[in-house]
């Protein structure tokens, strides 16, 4: 890169998070720890209740990313065996659990529990641990799916097929030979699991029941419920500095020595037809089950069915200050801003994340990774007393909203994107260079391609949290006609009566509709731009 | 979203119109407030008809821009961390369960609207007048009418008899705001509420962390199977309102003696540039046009004696004469202990 390219691609995403990030966290967490900020910090290691409460908000994460490891690896081994066109349409299917407001997939799974005696009795789920790491799992399956299975497609698969003429087994081809090459993306997967899964809240506080808290829960309850700000800054330092260690860790797996990587074709798996049936049956009962309680709920009138509550979608009730379908519009125009926000931050800092230098590197990836691991009120706090005077007074402009959701989407296009570019063979590269390629062209003709294939993904993925984020909109102030489709669904929910909840569940499924729609055309993107490789 | 939209270009032009052609004599409002645009900071459960807050703008020619924050504890806590420079120059809905910390905070600025003047003194606990009452609406356990066959219980006390037993599903105080006026009612109800609490929790009492989980959830109404719940007097008519199919009687009712009373306050921010307009908001807020938006709207009752009630409120509801209720100052100063005394109780 020349210098003032290399420049632009740092400082760009380094100034986003800085501005936006950064500097609001660090004032509100000073504002809040200003005082016996340390008396309460070293209070809470003292706290016999707090220090439960951290052991629980790691090991619960830890179970979560283990068990949906579990789950979604098999999964994503399928999806890499697909064809493009195939894998598109699973990978978007997947995301629709990511966008589900947890209220309404909490109300879900507590309606499979009720259908199947899972309320009490031996094998009770009801407000159990298992529930809450149940509903992770359903969360975060696409993250691995999607990560993990898109890098698996990639990998030239000419490797297992020596290691087998050479005489070796089905299941030491894949530990030894496919397993290595897949670390990066699974580290990179795994570390959003977690990270989603520490700062979980509604999942937390709906499916595991009120006797349980996390660091999360417990920043919410001492910043608003006690108005103890000082605890709650407290808390929040803990949260980051774990975090931090996190990140740092799996950065550490992430760099792995390249493995020579080629355009995804079909990862040539060799899978009986037992077990890829076992793994649909799987998928389709773990995604699907919660989310046909939705549609069934959306279409039950009385004692039967209609579409009247997607009609009722149409027209404003009271309750709401816009008809329910313009939130979906405000949704979408807020995601399509935070996508386009997402992909040039992660898509450059991800360049810096690959090809700077290491110090360079190392505080990219954490800052930009660290915002998903992050309270969703230090972060609206934080902006609310920082971008509160010209030329930034932010705090009341609906830009704010996007910004917000920029910044929890910019770690899903670094993570993806970070993994496929570092995957590149240099040797490729240096055949370029070596046939007297200039480096701008090596990059645009081998990496660019290569890269795109992450950065659709990460598009992707930051299209769905956007249009699914929750926590963080709810704790910035804005405008009430700005109102977003999943803040809409929350308040159709608060008032009794059939018609409102109605309406809420329709709300939901075209929510799920929208998304998977948005994600195939997003990722069709790249279809158009690759097609001739 | 800033956007032009229709009703605000006629907004614009009927201000126009309204400035040049009628002067200042018809406009309500004080002289130089028009053409002002106040900023309403209020929580995610405010409400109104689209008409109510433009009969505002006819008579005073001031715009109204609503501004939501999560809910009142959020709002309230965020008004403290900017306050100074306030997000809005009203807030409108912070209850008497928060109500000590915002006076504290110094959040508002004083203004005693004519307006009080046809409010019951019960509903006007700042005797400073920093904070004006506008609606109030009170907690109480609610329950499935065909679910109990030997009628519903009497009172608190009732709830820990074998009958009842794992019927009742209460909110987490830490976590939701009926919850917490829940607490206060047994609180306010007896002298030793903490053993009342573990006799609810022998009965089988469940905890949800908030209105949406206990009622949509494991309350009849939602699909679960728990016969009592706490929510809001105001419930059975939302219950008709909103049924579907349509009934005429509300499937639930409300158990009197269990009721705390929530008054929400509006107040103007300290801060605030447009404090004549801030005013003239506050005044609006208790004419009968807008009181007698609020029960359909935001299904909480009106303040004034003079607002009327839709029928479907006097046929589904009778506002209890004595409501339990206990002192913002008291309630700020014992929240954490209560909590926390609560929490052990419930989980220890």
């Amino acid at each position: 890169m020349k210098t003032a390219t290399k420049s632009i691609a740092a400082v760009v995403p380094a100034t986003f998070v800085v501005v936006f990030f950064v500097y609001p966290v660090v004032n509100v967490l000073s504002t809040g720890l200003a005082g016996d900020g340390l008396g309460s910090l070293a209070g809470l290691f003292e706290s016999p209740r707090e220090r439960r409460v951290m052991w629980f908000t790691v090991w619960q994460a830890i179970a979560s990313t283990a068990l949906t490891l579990l789950v979604a690896l098999p999964a994503a081994a399928l999806v890499a065996g697909l064809s493009e066109r195939r894998r598109r349409i699973v990978r978007a299917l997947v995301t629709v659990p990511f966008v589900l407001p947890t209220v309404v997939v909490a109300g879900a799974f507590e309606g499979v529990f009720q259908r199947f005696g899972l309320m009490s009795g031996t094998v009770r789920l009801h407000h159990t641990v298992w529930a809450i790491l149940l509903a992770h799992v359903f969360f975060n399956y696409a993250v691995v799916v999607r990560t993990v299975g898109t890098h698996w497609a990639g990998l030239d698969g000419r490797l297992e097929e020596q290691a087998r003429l050479l005489g070796a087994g089905r299941w030491r081809t894949f530990t030894e030979v496919t397993l290595p090459r897949l670390k990066p993306a699974i580290a990179s997967a795994a570390s959003i699991v977690f990270l989603f899964s520490f700062t979980s809240f509604g999942v937390i506080l709906i499916l595991g029941g009120a006797g349980r808290s996390t660091i999360e829960t417990d920043i919410y309850r001492f910043a608003v419920t006690r108005g103890d700000l000082t605890t709650a800054a407290s808390l929040a330092v803990v949260q980051i500095v774990a975090v931090l260690a996190l990140i740092s860790l799996t950065t550490r797996l992430e760099r792995q020595r390249p493995v020579a990587t080629r355009q995804p074709r079909r990862a040539s798996l060799v899978v009986g037809r037992a077990w890829r049936w076992a793994n649909v049956s799987l998928m389709l009962i773990l995604l699907g089950t919660p989310v046909a309680v939705l549609v069934e709920r959306s279409l039950a009138v009385g004692e039967g069915y209609s579409l009247r509550h997607y009609g009722a979608l149409v027209h404003r009730t009271r309750q709401l200050p816009v008809p329910a379908l313009v939130a979906v519009r405000n949704s979408l125009v807020f995601a399509v801003v935070a996508t386009a926000l997402a992909v040039v931050v992660g898509g450059l800092a991800s360049l810096v994340v690959v090809h700077g230098r290491r110090a360079l590197s190392r505080v990219f990836d954490l800052g930009l990774t660290l915002p998903l691991g992050t309270s969703a009120v230090t972060i609206g706090f934080g902006i609310l007393v920082t971008l509160d005077e010209p030329p930034l007074d932010l705090r009341t402009s609906w830009m704010i909203i996007p910004i917000a959701h920029a910044l929890i989407g910019v770690p899903f296009v670094v993570r993806t994107m970070v993994p496929v570019l570092r995957s590149i063979d240099n040797s490729l590269r240096e055949a370029a260079a070596v046939l007297g390629a200039a480096p701008a062209r090596v990059r645009r003709e081998i990496d660019l391609p290569i890269g795109s294939r992450g950065l659709v993904v990460g598009a992707g993925f930051a299209f769905a949290v956007s249009i699914g984020e929750f926590g963080a909109t709810s704790f910035l102030p804005r405008r009430s006609d700005s109102i977003t489709a999943p803040i809409a669904l929350f308040r159709l929910l608060a008032t009794p009566g059939d018609l409102l909840r109605g309406q809420a569940m329709a709300l939901a499924v075209v929510l799920m509709v929208v998304v998977a729609a948005a994600v195939v055309a997003i990722e069709s993107v790249r279809g158009t731009a690759d097609g001739g490789l | 979203m800033r956007r032009p939209t229709v009703l605000g270009m006629a907004t614009v032009i009927g201000l126009s119109l309204l400035a040049t052609a009628c002067g200042s004599e018809e406009a309500a409002g004080p002289d130089g407030i028009e053409g002002t645009t106040l900023t309403l900071l209020t929580h995610a459960s405010f409400a109104l008809s689209d008409s109510t807050l433009q009969d505002f703008t006819d008579q005073t020619g001031v715009r109204v821009e609503i501004l939501e924050s999560g809910d009142a504890g959020t709002m309230v806590s965020q008004s403290i961390l900017s306050a100074g420079n306030p997000l809005g120059d009203v807030m409108f809905g912070i209850d008497n369960t928060f109500l000590q910390r915002g006076l504290d905070a110094g959040l508002f600025e004083t203004y005693a609207s004519a307006g009080l003047s046809d409010v019951p003194d019960s509903f006007q606990l700042d005797p400073l007048n920093r904070v004006t009452p506008v609606d109030f609406g009170d907690v109480c356990v609610n329950y499935w009418t065909e679910s109990l066959e030997s009628g519903p219980p009497a009172d608190l006390a009732d709830l820990t008899e074998a009958e009842f037993a794992d019927q009742l599903v209460v909110e987490n105080p830490e976590t939701s705001s009926p919850g917490f006026a829940f607490l206060l009612a047994t609180i306010a109800t007896f002298d030793d509420w903490e053993g009342y609490w573990a006799d609810l929790r022998a009965n089988g009492v469940s905890v949800a962390s908030g209105w949406e989980e206990a009622y949509n959830g494991q309350f009849v109404s939602g699909g679960g199977d728990r016969s009592l719940v706490v929510s809001y007097a105001s419930s059975p008519p939302a219950e008709v309102f909103y049924s579907d199919p349509p009934v005429d009687v509300a499937p639930t009712g409300v158990i009197d003696e269990s009721c705390f009373r929530q008054i929400e306050f509006a107040g103007i921010l300290a801060g605030t540039s447009h404090r004549l307009a801030a005013e003239a908001l506050i005044d609006f807020m208790l004419t009968p046009s807008f009181q007698n938006d609020i029960p359909l709207s935001m299904f909480v009752f009106p303040v004034i004696d003079s607002a009327t009630l839709p029928t479907l409120f006097t046929d589904n509801v009778t506002v209890v004469d004595d409501p339990l209720t206990l002192d913002p100052a008291a309630i700020e100063a014992g929240r954490d202990e209560w909590t926390a005394r609560w929490a052990e109780i419930m989980f220890g």
